[in-house]
Parts: C-alpha cells; structure tokens; sequence
C-alpha cells in the first residue's frame, strides 16, 4: 500500500473544464458537491482506502527567518498569481492506478449546471520508510 | 504476561470455534474478547492450561452473541457434542488459518491486515498504528477481508505461495510505533515453519533472520543509512545468522529450490564475509542467476547486474544494467555507483542527484544526495 496526497487548488492548477467559481453557482448545485465529497469520503473510508482530509482557509502568510530578534517577514494574503492550495486528502491505496482512479472520481465533482468540474488534482505519492534492503 | 505467549494461541483458538460451527468473524470476535478477559485475569489467577482456557471463554463469548440473535438450543447442543481438540488438530487449526487468512481472493493489504489480526492476534488499533492509518480505516478494511473470506469452506489447503507473500509484505513493513512488524513476521513465520514442513517456508525464514540480524548495522542513530560496504559487521547479530544458515542448507538440501532459498543462499553470503572485500560476488552472481530461472523479475536483474559490477568490473556492470528498462527503481542510483568505481565521477555525481530526485524515501534520498554533494565537492577542489 502506499499513501498519497491529493491536492485541491484554489489557484495555480490548470483551469478546470466546467470552470465557474463557486459563488456563481446554484445553491442546490453547491449542496450536491458538498454531497459528492461527503459521499466520496464515506466511500473510501468503507474500502479501507482514507487516511485524512482537510479543507485550508485561502488566507495563508509567507514567513522567513529574518535574522534573530527581528520579526519575521510576511507576505500575505496571497497576491493574485500565487498558487494556493484549497485542501488536501489522504489516501492509502494498492496501486497507483488506483490512485489515478480515485482522483478521477473526486475531480468528476459536479459544480455550475450540475456538471462535472473536471477540476485538474495534484497527486503526490508520500515519501515511506525505506524497505528491507536489497543488498 | 508474556503477550505474545498470548498471541501465538491465537490462530489455533480461532481454528477450534470455526470448526465448532462459528463463522470466521464472530470466532475471530469472540477470540478477541477472551485475550482482552485474559490479559485482565492472568496475572492473578494464571490458568494450567492457557490454550484451554482461551478455547472456554472464546466459545462462550461467542455462545453469548449468538443466542442474541439465533436459536438457544442447537448451539448448546453442539458444545455439549464436541470433544475437546487434541494437540494434532492445533496445529492444523493454525495452519488453516494462515492460509484462510492469506486467501487469494483478498488484496494484498487486506491479507496482511486478516493475518495480523486473526493468526498474528493483535488488536485493529495496534495494526492502524503500525500501517499509519486511523484505526476506523482499519476496522473496515479488516472488516471487509471477513466479508470476503466468510464463504471459504476452512478445511480446503491453501495456496502456500500466497501466505509466504503476505508474511514477507509484513516483514517489508518494517516498523513504526510500538509495533514491530518485522518481528512479529518471523514470530509468524517461525510458527508456519513449525507446523508445516515445505522449503520455501523455510528459505523465507531463512531470508527474514538473515536480513534482520543486519538490521542493527543498517541505520546510524541519526537514521541515515549505512551502504553494506560500511556497515561495522560487529553490529550485526551472529546468533540469528547462524539460525538463519542452518534453517537455509536443511531447507537447500532437499534440492527443490524456490525464489526465497534463492535469496536467502544471497544473504547468507554477505552474512558470511568478515569484511565487505571478503564478499564472495561471482557466487553471489550465480545464485542470482538461479532466480532468475525462478522468477525472471527486473529487481533481480538490478541486483544481479550489480553483483556483476563487484564480480567482474563496473563495465561488466553497467553493460548489464543498460539491457534493464530505465525507468526501475534504483536503476540509476546503481548506475552512479558504478561509474564512479568506473572512474567517471562527474557522470556518477550527476546520476546520483537524479537518483536522490526519485528517492522513494526519505533516507535513501538523503543518502544519495550526500553521495552527490560528497562528490560534487571533491570535484570542486
């Protein structure tokens, strides 16, 4: 098994297919893709596959060493070409393919008319403990 | 308490209530309860007969559920009916529940997770612990593998390859947390080998203890890794390597030779040389190529091309590992190896940066950058 971190972006992934913001849909297309998710989630908890997922707040800060007793640097909110990261998942899987699956189904979420997002989802397989040697 | 002195009655006990009529998961459930009533009640009133006494309190936990939900008297009836199991029939029980356990018809992680709990008797949280996943995630994929295997009549054989495979993915594990699963799959293993005489248990055996008694040698405190050439040999546990040895020529001399002999007679050569130049390769070719004949699998190939670069120079090395497809795992970490050996550092810094790149962990990723730095900064002065 291996684990696997998806990422969902605010910004900073290539544009969606059915790419409306949110604000902008329906109310009842808002609740569907709460629904989707919730249901995606109960999904891959009952496969033995979910390990964690969070939802981030846009607002993010950049912090840097400055030198010592000085303040720290900041540089936030986030300026308009910055990518940022909306949420993130979990996942511990067989394969990768499985892995490509399961992000497929979370990018199918349905958005603006009901329609699928075909949101773009970064997938980053977790670095693991070293294996027996091979020595 | 000797808690694994617990576990090891576990499978047997399981075995018993199933062939007394329990299905696989409610057996497993009520095994369950009466370690946890055991681990409550021994240490004051320690029992004469501990597998008895798991068997008597497991069946009735397992009477308690069932008359929940179905007939009182058919159950009672049929306790009253069976004998107690003599000790031919533990071992059996034992062995049947591996290789349910290992069914082919379960995934991969859900083979490990039936076999650690119901044969290896540790709880789901323990499990999800030692897999870092939550323990909810767990539960259901164990739950899952029940479902799965609850339609397996228990008196078929199994297939033994499987089980091997299961054992060794737990061995490769490794160990987080206050499990370690390396340990408990040689325990597993070692109780197979007892109970069920066939080579390739015992070449896998051999193959655990050889590479568990350099487990020592192989990380610095820091946890950095430690390449074989370097490893203080003091560290490594000569008790083990001796078992290890023995358990691999008894199971060799039956002359039927399986990928796990294959790789533990490897061990055993590295295990056997006093100093990384006593290696004894061109043996250590030869008995990759008998793999090979096995199990034509491209880490072996990796590894034999390497054994290659050390038996015959690093051309003879590189020639062989430029026929593997480029893209396997520790391809080009083998190949920076061999061309700095092969007196071309500035390829083998180069190889060695892109190797640490796609480190699949952190470790080796890190070891394989400090060989880059190491060189790039040679170069520099």
């Amino acid at each position: 098994m291996t684990k696997y971190l998806l990422l969902k972006h605010y910004r900073g992934a290539p544009a969606a297919v059915n790419d409306v913001p949110m604000d902008q849909w329906a109310p009842e297309e808002v609740s569907a893709h709460i629904q989707y998710m919730q249901d995606f989630t109960a999904r891959i908890e009952e496969t033995g596959e979910f390990v964690d997922g969070q939802a981030l707040s846009p607002e993010g800060t950049f912090v840097r060493y400055d030198g010592e007793g000085r303040p720290p640097v900041t540089d936030g909110p986030f300026a308009e070409a910055k990518d940022l990261i909306a949420g993130w998942m979990v996942i511990d899987v067989e394969t990768y393919e499985r892995a490509l699956e399961l992000a497929g189904e979370l990018s199918a979420a349905p958005g603006a008319g009901g329609e699928p997002i075909h949101e773009w989802l970064e997938l980053r397989p977790f670095m693991s403990e070293p294996e027996t040697v091979t020595e | 308490m000797d808690e694994t002195l617990l576990r090891s009655l576990t499978p047997a006990v399981i075995g018993v209530l199933v062939r007394r009529g329990a299905d696989f998961a409610a057996a497993e459930d009520a095994v369950q309860e009466a370690l946890v009533e055991a681990v409550r009640a021994w240490p004051d009133r320690p029992p004469r007969d501990p597998r008895g006494w798991l068997v008597t309190v497991a069946w009735r936990r397992f009477l308690d559920s069932a008359r929940a939900d179905t007939t009182r008297r058919g159950r009672e009836e049929r306790v009253e009916a069976e004998p107690e199991p003599g000790p031919g029939r533990a071992v059996d029980d034992t062995l049947q529940l591996y290789f349910l356990c290992a069914h082919p018809s379960l995934t991969p992680a859900s083979a490990v997770a039936l076999t650690l709990r119901a044969v290896g008797g540790l709880t789901t949280r323990r499990i999800a612990q030692a897999y870092l996943v939550p323990e909810a995630t767990m539960a259901q994929r164990i739950s899952r593998a029940r479902r799965t295997v609850a339609s397996v009549r228990f008196d078929r054989p199994g297939d033994v390859a499987t089980v091997l495979r299961v054992l060794y993915l737990i061995f490769n594990e490794g160990y987080s947390g206050d499990v370690d699963l390396v340990a408990e799959a040689i325990r597993l293993t070692r109780t197979l080998a007892a109970g069920f005489d066939h080579e390739e248990v015992s070449g896998l055996l051999a193959l655990m203890l050889l590479h568990h008694a350099r487990r020592p040698a192989r990380t610095r405190a820091d946890g950095s890794l430690v390449p074989l050439a370097e490893q203080d040999r003091g560290l490594w546990d000569t008790g083990l390597i001796a078992e290890g040895v023995d358990v691999l020529q008894a199971a060799l001399a039956r002359d039927r030779l399986g990928e796990y002999q294959a790789q533990a007679a490897v061990a055993a050569l590295h295990a056997d040389a006093r100093t990384a130049e006593e290696t004894d390769w061109v043996q250590i070719v030869e008995w990759y190529d008998e793999l090979l004949g096995i199990t034509d699998n491209p880490v072996a190939r990796l590894n034999r091309a390497i054994a290659l670069g050390e038996a015959d120079g690093a051309r003879a090395g590189l020639a062989a590992l430029a026929e593997l497809d480029p893209s396997l795992p520790r391809r080009t970490a083998a190949a920076a190896y061999l061309h700095e050996r092969d007196g071309d550092p500035g390829t083998a810094a180069r190889l060695y940066g892109d190797a640490a790149r796609s480190a699949p962990s952190l470790p080796e990723r890190d070891h394989l950058m400090r060989q880059a730095a190491r060189i790039n900064t040679r170069l520099r002065g």
